[in-house]
């Protein structure tokens, strides 16, 4: 309920607009009521043959109901889709609102596309909150005061037996058909996506699966879930094809039920027997209100788990708390003082008691093996995460009183897999300086050697680079993910694993521009390779969270410990290697 | 109108349920005329003839009791279409799976695979409402207007005409106006799609955008952008909706039309009220199944679009060629390409020129080239996954398409560079390369294949489901599985790509470890990317645009000068 009021309060802003459709939707089905008893009146008022001005009025009745309904559906559906859409929109904005200030932290677990496009889906089925949900009950009840009010003309006992059945209609079947489905729904869903796993292993994983000669097994297994799925389907739509014969059996009844009351009267001349006709007609008439409140019940189910899903998602609280007592100064010094951090209470704690520091113009190189907690240390200067102990200082300040925003706007960062949006390379530059001129996007491009990759493509810096950058090369993303920071204008430059996913040659000339670039800027260089350190001013050797050795490649080749034993092993092949592959 | 032959043919293999929905569709429409029979006869003794209640009584119960006859054939016929529905799709599922097989990886990987698995999930289920809703009400909308009209026009010939001309037009209405706002509708769908996907491309890239501090200003596009949407598409709804408008105004309009007429005639006598008020009640229930067919419209042009795609692919020619002899499996000697010819259907180069090499028995036989050489091809054939146009592949000195494609590939392991890893537990990823080894051999070949360790650490160990949460492999330890894979199977014959990604230096020597381990002894076509690798092979295959430039020993072809040996001087191995 609570669920169901929350998302009733984010479309709230639209309540007129949502109420006027449902009044053209009441006046839609309103009109056909009229017409119907209308004709009804004329014929039964005709075969008493009286003359034609007795008529008069109720001809124009009918001829007005005759085009009122299809002008009130029109509007309906016009007014309808108007709210929907601003539905959509706002529960868009609501959505990005709510869930700005939480990323990346706060969203790492909805990182893989599928999971976002699910929340995405989530969004989009809200949007039919009002159409399939809120506006078939408020017809429907709309409808029902109608009745009401035009049989109490007649009889309070005829209003009283056509509410009851409109009533018994729109909720009891609605009831009778969510308990019959409730079972089979849910084991619908959870086969249906068992059937898409499968389905995709199979499509995607076909090369392995046949070379292992797994294939018939495999299809075995989806064929027989195949077979399920189709029977549970099958009983899905016998629940909703009784449905819409119960609905007509109510009706149906309806009108025997009022005949029984109304003949009678009619015999005891308290009816005019003219309004038998009527009443009937107005009856079935009445019944259309009340056919798609089962579907708009299925429909709340579904729209309060997806909210709730969604709530979910935007009631997290940043991990970050937002102070904004100093600007982030960039001329200073970095020092992490003691710093211990972790991800989450109960993990144990990737950085321990961490004591560096990082002066204007320095190259520092963070090395380790996976998993030492070489990217945290980039996550917290971001600003991404909070450490819980120790103090990390910029300059006199502590990192704790600068906002995000700010110290992000000091830091260019490139990260293994930098994110690309769906545009021109130039859109993408620019969302790094919205107003940067042609020259400077040319001067950022050159200085990442990808100025002539883009100068020779079709359409240039207009070029298309398709969903998430499909159409780049994995160094041709790094070097425009590294021009976009350049263009950025940035003091201080943080390489996560530039290189990762490259080969060794595409490696090599990355790491050749990184070092060109550092001249002039702060740079850390976050690694795992150990190639091209000579260059760096400092190295730290990270190892499960701490520090275990420190110095230049030379100190540490001398000293002859960890890191000169990682380097032997890697320098053993890759040199050779990469010029073989220049070659190829 | 929606009708698709080849969909329509699918109704042959259910004729029995089809029978009884058109039987019972049938009987429904009685059922319908009954009541308005019933109805009008009981209004009119009561009303005109002043009866007691008791006298229509009987009259009144038929009304009733073909009111739940109704209700149960309605039901009835229902169900007989979903029968029809679930048949249809339990069938094209299985046929457009087992097609998928045969077409094999060489179809699948050059389509995108997210649209074969819709075509196979969304697109089958589409047509259910094809079956179980759109086509029954086709024929509900043949069946009930022609039975009314045969009950009216001998009643009334006046109010037939109204209803015989009136009817058409709906249908005809429907096609020329929905045809034009489906057209649009489709466009602003489209529309529709690329907005959700600029919002999801929003919110993927959320982190970049907090890095570039545009964040914030995203609000303001994406309300625009909805904004834009909302304008736009109303335009088009406007017209699309001009549709509903002109079928409701024709239904309602013509009800008017014959209340007035048959009113006017009443009251000059020149009909009866009974029959005046059986027409007015047929009126709604003569065009209603008309309407809703406007309503199912939608779920019929689904069906429809989803009927191309299946067909699309069912009707994917399947290339393997005749086989001569019935032979088992096994070989000994040597595998050879001779003049092997290959062209994809898409691409004007051939893919491979004229191939000719030799895979020589226990030794490792390196095959080096540039990305786009021609690697993969040879893969792809000697796995079977297609097959030369020119030329052949022998083994033993017989053409390999003698043996069944199954039966030729229990005697590979194959280690491709991106193995793909099953949405299944650990333990069956490794399985499948032998179902029926035990829990001793799959931890042996995690073992050696070096990734038991890490198996071990995952929250259900071996029965961790891959994919979910913290199981999500990275590609280093999809390799070290599919090498276990190939530990497991243990054949004589291994086609191993090597690793190019890079790995922490630490991984890559474990992983270069095992595969020592397992080409020990085995017949290796090696797909190498590596000198140092390449120099400890037995033979070197140097291909380049389709073609074999090279093949010999390290020591033979550096002598000979030609291409390897650039590539190694290049590379500065002056000593070999």
């Amino acid at each position: 309920m609570r669920t169901f009021i929350r998302l009733f309060r984010l479309s709230a802003e639209h309540k007129w607009w949502m109420l006027l459709a449902a009044f053209t939707g009441f006046l839609t089905i309103g009109s056909s009521v009229g017409l119907l008893m209308t004709s009804a009146y004329i014929i039964a008022r005709a075969a008493l043959h009286p003359s034609v001005a007795v008529l008069a009025v109720a001809i124009v009745g009918v001829r007005f109901f005759g085009i009122s309904r299809g002008i009130f559906r029109y509007l309906e559906r016009n007014i309808s889709h108007e709210v929907t859409f601003r539905i959509l929109a706002k529960l868009r904005v609501w959505f990005y609102r709510a869930v700005e200030p939480l990323a990346p932290a706060r969203l790492m677990q909805y990182k893989s596309g599928d999971l976002l496009s699910r929340v995405i889906g989530d969004i989009e089925a809200l949007e039919h909150f009002y159409i399939r949900v809120l506006a078939p009950p408020a017809v429907a009840v709309m409808i029902m005061i109608l009745m009401w009010l035009l049989f109490n003309i007649f009889s309070s006992v005829f209003a009283f037996i056509l509410t009851v059945f409109l009533v018994v209609a729109g909720t009891g079947i609605p009831l009778l058909t969510q308990l019959l489905s409730n079972k089979t729904g849910k084991e619908l869903l959870s086969l249906r996506s068992e059937l898409s796993v499968m389905t995709i292993d199979g499509v995607q994983g076909m090369a392995d699966l046949l070379a292992f000669g797994q294939a018939g097994k495999h299809f075995a297994g989806m064929e027989k879930r195949n077979k399920k799925l189709v029977t549970l389907q099958r009983r899905m739509a016998i629940i909703s094809g009784l449905h819409e014969s119960l609905i007509t059996l109510l009706m149906n009844v309806a009108v025997f039920v009022l005949m029984m009351a109304a003949i009678p009267q009619v015999s005891a001349t308290l009816l005019d027997g003219v309004y038998l006709s009527v009443l009937a007609m107005g009856t079935m008439a009445a019944f259309e209100a009340v056919i798609p409140l089962p579907q708009a019940a299925q429909y709340l189910q579904n729209n309060l788990k997806a909210a709730e899903r969604l709530f979910e998602i935007t009631d997290a609280k940043p991990l970050v708390a937002e102070a904004a007592k100093a600007r982030a100064p960039a001329q200073e010094t970095i020092k992490f003082d003691h710093v211990t951090f972790s991800y989450t209470e109960n993990d144990p704690p990737v950085l321990k008691d961490l004591c560096f520091e990082i002066h204007k113009g320095d190259k520092i190189a963070i090395v380790g093996p996976s998993g030492a907690g070489k990217s945290s240390i980039a996550n917290l200067l971001l600003r991404f995460w909070d450490f819980q102990q120790g103090e990390i200082k910029i300059g006199e300040n502590s990192l704790k009183d600068i906002s995000g925003a700010s110290m992000r706007a000091e830091i260019g960062f490139v990260s293994q897999s930098a994110y690309f949006f769906n545009g021109s390379i130039k859109e993408n530059l620019l969302l790094a300086k919205p107003d940067a001129s042609e020259d400077e996007i040319v001067k950022a491009c050159r200085a990442a050697h990808i100025h002539k990759f883009c100068a020779n493509l079709s359409n240039g810096y207009d070029t298309q680079i398709g969903e998430h950058g499909l159409f780049l090369s994995g160094g041709e993303r790094q070097r425009l993910a590294i021009a976009q920071m350049l263009l950025k204008g940035c003091p201080i430059m943080i390489y996560d694993e530039p290189t990762a996913n490259l080969d060794v040659l595409t490696e090599q000339k990355i790491l050749q521009t990184i070092w060109a670039l550092a001249k002039k800027k702060t740079t850390i260089l976050i690694t795992h390779r150990l190639v091209g350190l000579e260059n760096a001013d400092k190295i730290l050797l990270l190892k499960e969270g701490e520090i275990i050795e420190r110095g230049t490649h030379a100190d540490l080749a001398a000293k002859k410990g960890i890191y000169y034993q990682m380097w032997a092993i890697q320098q053993d092949t890759f040199q050779k290697d990469i010029d073989f592959l220049k070659i190829m | 109108m929606n009708f698709d032959k080849r969909l329509l043919r699918q109704l042959k293999l259910v004729s029995v349920p089809l029978g009884f929905t058109v039987f019972l569709s049938l009987l429904t429409s009685v059922a319908i005329v009954g009541q308005a029979k019933s109805l009008s006869r009981v209004i009119d003794r009561a009303f005109l003839e002043k009866q007691a209640l008791e006298s229509v009584w009987p009259l009144l119960l038929i009304f009733a009791a073909l009111g739940v006859l109704r209700a149960v054939f309605h039901w009835g016929s229902r169900n007989a279409a979903a029968q029809i529905a679930a048949k249809i799709k339990f069938l094209l599922r299985k046929k457009l799976a087992a097609h998928l097989v045969r077409l094999g990886p060489a179809y699948t990987k050059t389509r995108q695979s997210g649209e074969i698995n819709n075509t196979l999930l969304a697109g089958i289920d589409a047509l259910d409402a094809y079956f179980s809703e759109y086509l029954p009400q086709v024929l509900l909308s043949v069946l009930i207007p022609v039975l009314i009209l045969i009950f009216v026009f001998p009643i009334d010939l006046l109010s037939g005409i109204v209803f015989l001309f009136t009817a058409p037009l709906i249908p005809v209405f429907m096609i020329l106006i929905g045809e034009i706002a489906q057209a649009m509708t489709k466009k602003q769908w489209k529309t529709l799609n690329r907005m959700s996907a600029h919002f999801l491309d929003v919110l993927q890239g959320l982190t970049t955008l907090k890095l570039l501090g545009r964040s914030k200003e995203q609000i303001r596009r994406i309300e625009r952008i909805t904004e834009d949407f909302r304008g736009s598409t109303m335009k088009v709804l406007r017209v699309a909706f001009l549709s509903a408008l002109s079928l409701e105004l024709l239904s309602t309009i013509s009800t008017a039309i014959i209340a007035v007429e048959i009113g006017l005639r009443l009251l000059y006598a020149k009909m009866g009220f009974e029959n005046a008020l059986f027409i007015l009640i047929l009126a709604p229930e003569f065009y209603l199944p008309l309407r809703q067919l406007g309503t199912r419209f939608h779920a019929g042009m689904e069906g429809f679009s989803a009927a191309q795609s299946i067909f699309k692919i069912l009707e994917e020619p399947v290339k393997i060629p005749g086989r001569y002899e019935k032979e088992r499996v096994g070989f000994r000697g040597v595998i050879q390409f001779k003049d092997v010819f290959f062209s994809y259907p898409d691409s004007q180069h051939p893919a491979l020129n004229g191939v000719s090499f030799e895979i020589k028995p226990k030794q490792i036989t390196a095959l080096v080239g540039a990305s786009g050489a021609g690697k993969t091809t040879i893969t792809s054939l000697l796995l079977q996954f297609i097959y030369a146009q020119q030329g052949g592949i022998y083994a033993g000195g017989k053409s390999i398409t003698n043996f069944s494609a199954d039966e030729w590939r229990t005697l590979i392991s194959w280690v491709p560079q991106n193995p793909y890893i099953f949405h299944t537990s650990v333990s069956e990823n490794i399985k499948l390369a032998k179902p029926t080894a035990c829990e001793g051999e799959i931890i042996e070949a995690a073992e050696r294949a070096n990734i038991h360790d890490f198996i071990q650490q995952l929250p259900n160990g071996y029965d961790t489901i891959v994919g979910e949460r913290a199981a999500r492999l990275s590609g280093g330890q999809a390799q070290r599985l599919a090498l276990a894979r190939a530990f497991l199977k243990n054949s004589d014959f291994l086609i191993l790509d090597e690793p190019t990604s890079s790995l922490d230096p630490q991984v890559e020597r474990q992983i270069y470890k095992s595969i020592q381990q397992l080409v020990e002894n085995k017949t290796v076509l090696l797909i190498a990317h590596r000198l140092s690798t390449v120099k400890k092979t037995d033979r070197i295959v140097i291909i380049d645009s389709g073609k074999i430039i090279e093949t010999g020993t390290h020591t033979e072809l550096l002598k000979r000068n030609g291409a390897y040996s650039k590539m190694v001087f290049a590379s500065g191995e002056r000593n070999g």
